[in-house]
């Protein structure tokens, strides 16, 4: 039996197996939001933006929605209140790091954010790992991972790596949704990478 | 040594053991846990083996350096068997006292025994009343067993249980016994363990992983670390049994680098293991093939939630992933692969040979067994107690742990390492048992147990547990991440006395986020010491949001030193002593503090003499400056 039946914000859905809540959802035009998710990418789980609540029997749970597979008989609601609530307060965490980024306002005019909630502790990244991934799936290169954990964690180029080969590439500038990586890579370059010593 | 390569050549080797050993021999058995070595029992332990030369007792009087006793308080514990004199707080100096009183002439040092409050002396080990109230069926054995010597744990009964599983029992009859037992993971979750065996052999696939979690990074919890150093064998009979159950043939043990001694002892146990046999191919003559490999964990917190634990062990750096399909079923390697905890793999062997029926006569209808505690804090025996669940938080902080010290009031005691929540004493009468801790907005975690007192400050605390997990969270899901930051932010600024009236409402919610919205469990469970600290002592927040004022004394931007000018005797002690200059004065002339320049370090109140108590700590508006007399 590979084919799954669910309900998704009322309407009755036929999916694959293995697919997951966020597959299923668009293939009936619902759209969910996310930022770390690429159809190019194995997913990652990790925005939570695209998190969704799931009702099994009398249970309820809230799960994301880009990694949880389909089941029988699930009943998911997309923009359940606590969905609404969780989306909008991880917004307003983003926009204190990345105020007025494109996606941001995107979505954030949607969810009605409060744009002052946090003071800004600017970064200018929302840590979506969509370079890194793309770099590590796609080009299979490994230049660029992360650093430091927690809040502290940043994007970085690994000198080894990156000096070597991003200078013909930087495909991941166009992955990258909030446009600060072509400037973190200037950043890296300068200062971290390993240049042929110059004699005079 | 050969290889014990049957049922009957393992019997026999034990009979053989057991015979070989005099239960008459004095032995002296000397506590190297991880309280007792801090203590220097090596050096007693040194001490020993030159006095007894000195004294031509070598070949007469063993000594057996043990894993962890438990009465950490009162470390180094040396206890001398079969007599069972138990000494505490030995030092180097009081061992050819021992010697020479003890072993020579038959007589008790009576200095070195416990004093009960009535002032009587207590000889054995058991009678202390710390140890009365324990029911020690995982640490007990610690006391008997040198964790280097296999030997020991084969006399003591160890291996017996793998020996019951493998010819009395078959892999589905160990999976229902565990499963009848209804042992619930010690490592913090409570899932049931028999269930996740049972999904593990179940789940499609020929290889199939067993894995021990020693990742214990709770502040101040070291359950796990003293049974790995005390017992390894008893850890690793579990984890074959569990293999054996499961249908696995390759076991792992994530270790902290930060546990040398658990590495080694490990280490030394598995190789042991494999001499004797209970390690390699054909265990016993079974036919089971089963191996061990250890791996060091490189110092993260977060690497004990099992999906980063098992990245960490490919390789990769440790990052949880989304379990909706379950370690258990694609885990390391993407292999079905069960991973417990060392306390849950500890219990293993006593089910299976002692039987499901007698393991669930112990605790609670939901919480069966017993549970190891690390009691640590402002609490009078600090130590590890293991107790049966179901046992009350007052028991366990007051007939075990002696209340608290220094004639102060219980103010809290907080479950479940970091992440757990604050427990109120209007709760001390709570029985310990999973469901019950979860109820009141705590949980169980992995067993620490911190008690807090009444000079303890919850939202300075809460901010303390805040930043921990702040700088543990791995910072790949934004709610940890940044919802950890922000209620951090919020709370320094409370602490700080910058508190705004909407925050104890915006860490409700942010806590609420992060709980419901984060990846793994560190996220999910890391609001609890915020949302239970605002559940149970919301006024203390109010006092320093609203007044400006640390009820505990604690923050110091909201306290302040001062000096009765009318009980100032001006002997410039406080003067002295301040390490910023901030005090003023001179002979005959009361001193004054310069709010200004006072660090609030409190040196002042602690030298002013006892008998004139001129300075006092004051916690809200500062104390007005006042002129000299």
């Amino acid at each position: 039996m590979n084919e799954i039946t669910l309900n998704i914000d009322g309407q009755e859905v036929k999916a694959k197996k293995r697919m997951t809540l966020l597959e299923a959802a668009e293939s009936i035009g619902i759209e969910i939001p996310t930022l770390c998710h690429h159809k190019d990418l194995m997913p990652y789980g990790a925005c939570r933006l695209c998190t969704v609540e799931i009702e099994k029997g009398q249970r309820s749970r809230l799960v994301a929605s880009c990694v949880y597979p389909v089941e029988n008989g699930l009943t998911v609601k997309t923009e359940s209140e606590r969905v609404i609530k969780g989306r909008k307060l991880i917004l307003e965490f983003l926009w204190a790091r990345v105020p007025d980024a494109e996606i941001l306002c995107k979505y954030g005019e949607k969810y009605g954010i409060d744009k002052n909630k946090f003071d800004v502790a600017m970064t200018a990244c929302i840590l979506c790992g969509l370079c890194v991934r793309y770099c590590a799936e796609v080009k299979k290169k490994n230049a660029i991972g992360y650093n430091n954990r927690g809040a502290e964690r940043s994007v970085m180029f690994f000198p080894e790596i990156a000096s070597k080969e991003c200078h013909d590439c930087g495909e991941c500038f166009a992955i990258c949704p909030t446009g600060v990586l072509p400037s973190n890579y200037a950043v890296d370059r300068v200062s971290h990478f390993d240049w042929p010593t110059i004699h005079f | 040594m050969p290889r014990l390569d049957s049922l009957k050549t393992f019997e026999s080797f034990r009979q053989d053991l057991v015979a070989g050993r005099d239960p008459q021999k004095t032995y002296i058995t000397i506590c190297s846990g991880t309280g007792c070595h801090a203590l220097h029992s090596d050096k007693v332990s040194q001490a020993f083996e030159q006095a007894l030369e000195k004294n031509g007792l070598s070949g007469k009087v063993g000594i057996r350096r043990t894993g962890c006793h438990g009465f950490c308080e009162r470390g180094a514990i040396v206890s001398i068997f079969p007599r069972d004199v138990c000494y505490l707080k030995v030092k180097p100096d009081d061992v050819p006292e021992i010697v020479s009183k003890t072993l020579l002439e038959n007589q008790i040092v009576d200095r070195l025994l416990y004093e009960d409050d009535n002032g009587q002396k207590v000889m054995h080990e058991k009678d202390i009343p710390f140890y009365k109230s324990q029911n020690s069926i995982i640490l007990g054995n610690n006391r008997y067993v040198d964790p280097q010597n296999i030997d020991d744990y084969i006399a003591l009964g160890g291996y017996s249980a793998l020996a019951k599983a493998f010819f009395q029992m078959n892999p589905e009859l160990v999976l229902e016994e565990v499963k009848k037992s209804k042992l619930r993971g010690r490592g913090g979750g409570g899932f049931p363990a028999g269930t996740k065996w049972e999904t593990t052999r179940n789940a499609p696939g020929d290889i199939k992983y067993v894995i021990v979690n020693a990742d214990e990074g709770d502040p101040g919890a070291y359950m796990d670390r003293s049974l790995l150093e005390g017992n390894p064998h008893c850890v690793l009979e579990g984890l074959i049994i569990g293999a054996y159950a499961i249908g696995s043939n390759q076991g792992y043990v994530y270790v902290r680098q930060e546990y040398p001694i658990a590495v080694e002892n490990l280490s030394v146990a598995l190789e042991q293991a494999r001499q004797y046999g209970f390690l390699g191919k054909n265990i016993l003559g079974s036919g089971f093939d089963f191996d061990v490999a250890v791996h060091c964990g490189a110092g993260a917190f977060v690497s004990g939630e099992s999906s980063a634990l098992m990245t960490a062990i490919e390789g990769r750096v440790g990052e949880p992933r989304s379990k909706y399909i379950r370690t258990a079923v694609s885990g390391l390697w993407e292999k079905p692969s069960n991973l417990n905890n060392v306390e849950t793999w500890a219990t293993v062997p006593l089910i299976i040979s002692k039987g499901a029926d007698w393991f669930c006569s112990i605790g609670t209808e939901g919480s069966k067994g017993t549970k190891i505690f690390s009691l640590v804090g402002k609490v009078k025996n600090t130590g590890l107690v293991e107790v049966p669940m179901g046992v009350t938080l007052r028991k366990v902080i007051y007939d075990i742990g002696g209340g608290i010290p220094g004639g102060k009031k219980f103010k809290a005691v907080q479950t479940g390492g970091p992440s757990g929540g604050f427990i109120p004493e209007q709760l001390l009468d709570l029985p310990i048992d999973f469901d019950e801790l979860t109820k009141v907005g705590s949980m169980m975690g992995s067993g620490g147990m911190i008690v807090m007192d009444e000079d303890t400050c919850t939202v300075d605390t809460a901010r303390f547990f805040l930043n921990f997990l702040s700088e543990e969270s791995c910072g790949k899901c934004t709610p940890c991440r940044e919802g950890i930051f922000q209620m951090r932010k919020i709370l320094n600024r409370i602490c700080e006395g910058e508190g705004k009236e909407e925050d104890i409402a915006l860490l409700e919610e942010i806590a609420e986020v992060v709980k419901d919205f984060a990846l793994c469990a560190l996220g999910g469970s890391a609001p609890y010491p915020v949302l239970s600290a605002i559940r149970y002592f919301r006024d203390e927040y109010e006092a320093h949001i609203h007044e400006k004022r640390c009820p505990a004394g604690v923050c110091k931007a909201l306290i302040s030193y001062y000096i009765d000018p009318e009980k100032c005797q001006a002997c410039s002690i406080c003067l002295k002593n301040c390490p910023s200059q901030a005090i003023t004065g001179g002979k005959k002339v009361a001193h004054v503090i310069d709010q200004g320049k006072c660090a609030k370090c409190g040196v002042c109140l602690e030298v002013c003499p006892s008998k004139f108590g001129a300075v006092t700590k004051h916690s809200g508006a500062p104390q007005a400056l006042t002129t000299g007399r």
